[in-house]
């Protein structure tokens, strides 16, 4: 068997006294879907943010298949590939879909030392199709993230994820404030994330969305991973005596 | 611009009820966001009008109107640059004292024979030094600059008088500054100094809404996180939001010096309080994000006019601190008031 996508190996990490992840080894293989599941202050969102080059670990090794990686900024996660969507806004509410969906990647027509001109004709072209792609069908990417409801930001959040054809896409609390209908379709999303060849880890508290949607469940508990089985062989009951 | 069914498209599934005057205030709000110089263009023309009439016609007179532009590059580049880092999200008061050294050092070396040329431009890299200065204590002990500038405010004028000597040196007589000072354009209208300022402004402009530098430190401004998460060097974005202030700060300076001939340590005293009036009232936001350059000139122009205007209309010219204080509170509170009155229309909707 293959070496799994992502690696994480004694994974440590220490908030001002919090010692937030205690030894972590957690493994996601090629397109599967993992849930995270885990009460506040487990150290989920700790987890995925050391993922995603937010944050430093204190100690531990990431391996992305295989080969020992150094995830040191966002940048550098999305240059391997991973594409995250924070649980807290992760997105500027005062600039417009386009910009929100391209910045820090804004396609340019002239650049010097990577600084140049954006090609605003082909952000807002690109756009509309990163919006459509993920049936989000808003009739102008010049509108403001402001003046977009909680559903439609997660929505282009999850645009900008996808459209930079991601190979690992976390998602944390997705559907937290959402309506029932827009639940339904943000989940749909992530179970369909292995058809597009994209593996996913969706952190949740909600186990009936996570069993809904995903291959295998990791509950986190003070820091450690305690629990870890697929849907198939485990029941919400089970894991809820974890949690 | 957006047409209005494009925006009903966008509202929240649900939200139906078409209240009453809703989507005048909601566009009000993008408005503001996108061109939040407006309401400063707009009370500009207003004054001009007013002083135009209680001057009898001598307010938009060729030669009043050289008086107001001769000035504006000094204090418009100032704004411009305060007004970008505030985009940023950072502040700095350090403008008026950083708008005094650098001219001091520059012709202290043209007076010790370095070439104009170069004297200038060591000048703009010392005050690029003191904009490197007050970003990187600030970004690395994580305080406010708001404190990190106020005292490189006090540091930067004691540097000032210092190197001065006490005494303002005398720049060369012989010192060709005609590519600043001469007058230029139809009828002499403006100072080659005004030319300088179009082309900065112009450059800036493109620089914050085509470039993706621009795009970088509205977000950096806009939410910090975000903008961090999605990729963007934030760090060294507000870096180079801090000296490029610092050296349009400066060079605002040499112009000054250069009309006046001489380099007075006292020279932009106060310059940084009305600079954030300028940009405020322009329409940046306090809390970063938002703001254009035009509306930095915008500001600095009003500020100009409301003191060249009080003079052309025979008021007593102590009313021109009042004005320009009663202008920037009046702006910060309509702007706040749109911000406040979008979000709790978009709560209920
Ligand atoms: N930036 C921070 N500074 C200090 N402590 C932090 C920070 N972020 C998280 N912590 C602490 O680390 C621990 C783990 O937090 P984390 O955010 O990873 O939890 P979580 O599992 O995502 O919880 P939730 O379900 O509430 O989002 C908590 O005790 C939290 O207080
Ligand atoms: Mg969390």
């Amino acid at each position: 068997m293959s070496a799994p996508l992502i690696s994480v190996k004694e994974m440590h990490k220490w908030y001002a006294g919090v010692h937030a992840l205690k030894g972590v080894n957690f493994d996601v293989r090629q397109r599967e879907v993992v849930g995270l599941v885990g009460d506040n202050g487990a150290g989920k969102s700790t987890l995925i943010k050391i993922l995603s080059g937010v944050h430093d670990p204190d100690k531990g090794e990431i391996y992305i298949e295989g080969e020992p990686v150094k995830i040191g900024s966002p940048k550098a996660a999305m240059r391997l590939g991973i594409e995250t969507i924070y649980q807290d806004a992760s997105m500027v509410p005062t600039m417009s879909i386009a910009r929100n969906l391209f910045i820090g990647r804004e396609p340019l027509w002239v650049a010097l030392g990577g600084v140049g001109l954006i090609d605003h004709e082909r952000m807002r072209r690109e756009s509309m199709k990163a919006l459509a792609d993920v049936d989000l069908h808003l009739r102008s990417p010049d509108a403001l993230l402001a003046e977009l409801s909680g559903g439609q930001r997660q929505g282009v959040a999850i645009a900008r994820a996808m459209h930079f054809k991601s190979r690992v896409l976390i998602l944390d609390e997705p559907t937290n404030h959402l309506s029932v209908k827009e639940t339904a379709k943000v989940l749909g999303f992530v179970r369909g994330l292995p058809a597009q060849g994209v593996t996913g880890i969706l952190i949740s508290h909600n186990l009936h969305h996570v069993f809904e949607s995903c291959d295998r469940i990791v509950a986190m508990a003070r820091g450690e991973i305690v629990f870890d089985k697929p849907v198939a062989n485990t029941s919400i009951e089970e894991v809820q005596d974890y949690l | 611009m957006a047409d209005r069914s494009a925006r009903r498209d966008l509202r929240p599934a649900g939200a139906n009820a078409e209240r009453m005057g809703e989507g005048a205030v909601k566009n009000l709000f993008r408005i503001y966001m996108e061109k939040p110089e407006l309401a400063g263009v707009a009370l500009l023309i207003a004054l001009a009008v007013v002083f135009e009439m209680r001057s009898g016609g001598a307010f938009l007179s060729g030669d009043n109107l050289r008086g107001i532009l001769g000035l504006l590059p000094e204090v418009g580049l100032v704004s411009i640059g305060v007004t970008i880092l505030m985009i940023g999200g950072e502040f700095d008061l350090s403008v008026g004292s950083t708008f005094a050294l650098t001219p001091m050092a520059t012709s202290l070396l043209i007076i010790a024979g370095v070439p104009a040329f170069l004297a200038i431009l060591l000048g703009l890299a010392i005050a690029a030094a003191i904009g490197f200065a007050n970003g990187f204590i600030t970004l690395t002990f994580g305080i406010p600059s708001f404190i990190t500038t106020l005292g490189m405010l006090f540091i930067v004028r004691s540097l000032t008088v210092v190197i001065s000597g006490g005494f303002p040196p005398l720049l060369p007589d012989d010192l060709n500054t005609s590519a600043f000072t001469q007058f230029v354009g139809p009828g002499g209208l403006f100072r080659a100094s005004f030319i300088w300022f179009v082309a900065i402004a112009l450059a800036a402009s493109a620089m914050l809404s085509l470039s993706n530098l621009g795009n970088w430190i509205r977000a950096t401004g806009g939410h910090l996180e975000a903008a961090g998460a999605m990729g963007v060097p934030a760090r060294r974005v507000k870096l180079f939001c801090f000296m490029l202030c610092s050296t349009m700060a400066g060079f605002g300076g040499v112009i000054q010096v250069f009309r006046l001939h001489s380099p007075l340590p006292s020279i932009g005293d106060g310059l940084e309080l009305q600079a954030v009036a300028a940009a405020v009232i322009g329409g940046t936001a306090l809390t970063g994000g938002v703001g254009t350059v035009l509306g930095a000139i915008v500001g600095a122009l009003l500020i100009r006019v409301i003191d060249n205007g009080l003079v052309m209309s025979q008021v007593d010219a102590n009313w021109f601190k009042f004005a320009v204080g009663g202008l920037t509170i009046f702006a910060v509170v309509s702007n706040a008031w749109l911000r406040r009155t979008a979000r709790r229309l978009r709560v209920e909707a």
